[in-house]
């Protein structure tokens, strides 16, 4: 991101702090949603395939089956309906974006974990 | 009509109230130098001359220095005049990016990029043949008809056609001032604004 941009920024309260992740990794993105007035926090749990973008207007896909349904969803990195992201596996892949996970199933999509 | 000078930086966007993304521009604007006030007697016309950017003496003429040394300022690269200024300046006065104010509209100006010639489907957005076969040889992005024939036996002036596209120009209204950062010198507006990162705009309001 321009250095500018990121100066003019620097006092808004974009600053979402998310800790590192990359594709591969599984994380539970804690989202905000509002009903009516209230607001509740719902647990989104999936596979990282793709980090997009830098700085506030960055995004993530996250993939998930639901039931035997694949569901991706894409996040934008700075929104404020984060309330924050737990990184529950570090998965060791060797590409920036694993698109090729969305035609396996079962015992092939899996990741391998790496060790620490 | 206040305003100031400023070069575009980049885009990037922020979250609303309500969480949703807003594309918006960051404007490095000013400091502005008031570099001379045009009167009625001498001009014909009341107007607040700004200058911004400062560069070498020996990039400017004679004339130049001159017309700099009257306000008692630096050479500036950029000029430009604004009818009927909101504050009543003096010569050598600074204008900062503190005359626009959070959530008020502005209206900015630039030189839009330049996209060299083009044909009318990408410059006023022609529909084209829009099919590839049924005889449709190699006009799919033609014009078509530009008129009839012997009555008129002429093409209409104004008739849209191809050509030179963009590096003119262009002004975009009622883009809502997000921040204002007057220590950086900053602006944010919600929106796009016209030409390439780094290119020299105007804002007015």
């Amino acid at each position: 991101m321009n250095p500018k941009i990121k100066e003019a920024l620097a006092d808004a309260e974009s600053a979402n702090q998310l800790p590192d992740f990359k594709a591969g990794d599984t994380i539970t993105v804690h989202y905000k949603i509002k009903e009516g007035n209230k607001e509740r926090v719902q647990p989104y749990q999936g596979v990282v395939l793709q980090r997009k973008g830098t700085g506030a207007t960055g995004t993530f896909t996250v993939r998930k089956m639901s039931g035997g349904i694949g569901i991706e969803r894409i996040f934008n990195v700075g929104s404020p309906f984060i309330d924050h992201i737990v990184v529950n596996k570090v998965g060791v892949v060797r590409r920036s974006r694993i698109f090729y996970l969305r035609g396996r199933r079962g015992k092939a999509a899996r990741i391998k974990e790496k060790q620490r | 009509m206040s305003g100031i000078i400023g070069r575009k930086v980049g885009m990037t966007s922020l979250y609303n109230e309500d969480g949703k993304m807003m594309p918006c521009t960051v404007i490095e604007a000013g400091p502005c130098v008031v570099t001379q006030l045009r009167t009625e007697e001498v001009d014909g016309y009341e107007a607040v001359q700004l200058g911004y950017e400062d560069k070498k003496e020996s990039h400017s003429n004679k004339a130049e220095i001159g017309h700099f040394k009257k306000a008692k300022t630096a050479a500036k690269r950029f000029l430009a005049e604004f009818k009927e200024f909101d504050s009543q300046l003096e010569m050598g006065e600074e204008v900062t990016v503190d005359i626009f104010e959070e959530g008020e509209f502005v209206d900015v100006r630039g030189k839009s990029k330049g996209k060299g010639f083009q044909g009318v489907v990408k410059r006023h957005g022609f529909g084209g043949v829009g099919q590839r076969t049924h005889g449709q040889h190699n006009r799919e992005r033609a014009p078509g008809s530009i008129g009839a024939a012997s009555y008129p036996s002429r093409v209409f002036k104004g008739m849209r056609m191809a050509g030179q596209t963009g590096n003119k120009f262009v002004k975009v209204t009622n883009l809502q001032v997000l921040k204002v950062n007057k220590e950086k010198n900053m602006i944010i507006v919600k929106g796009s604004i016209p030409g390439a990162n780094g290119s020299v705009v105007v804002i007015e309001k």
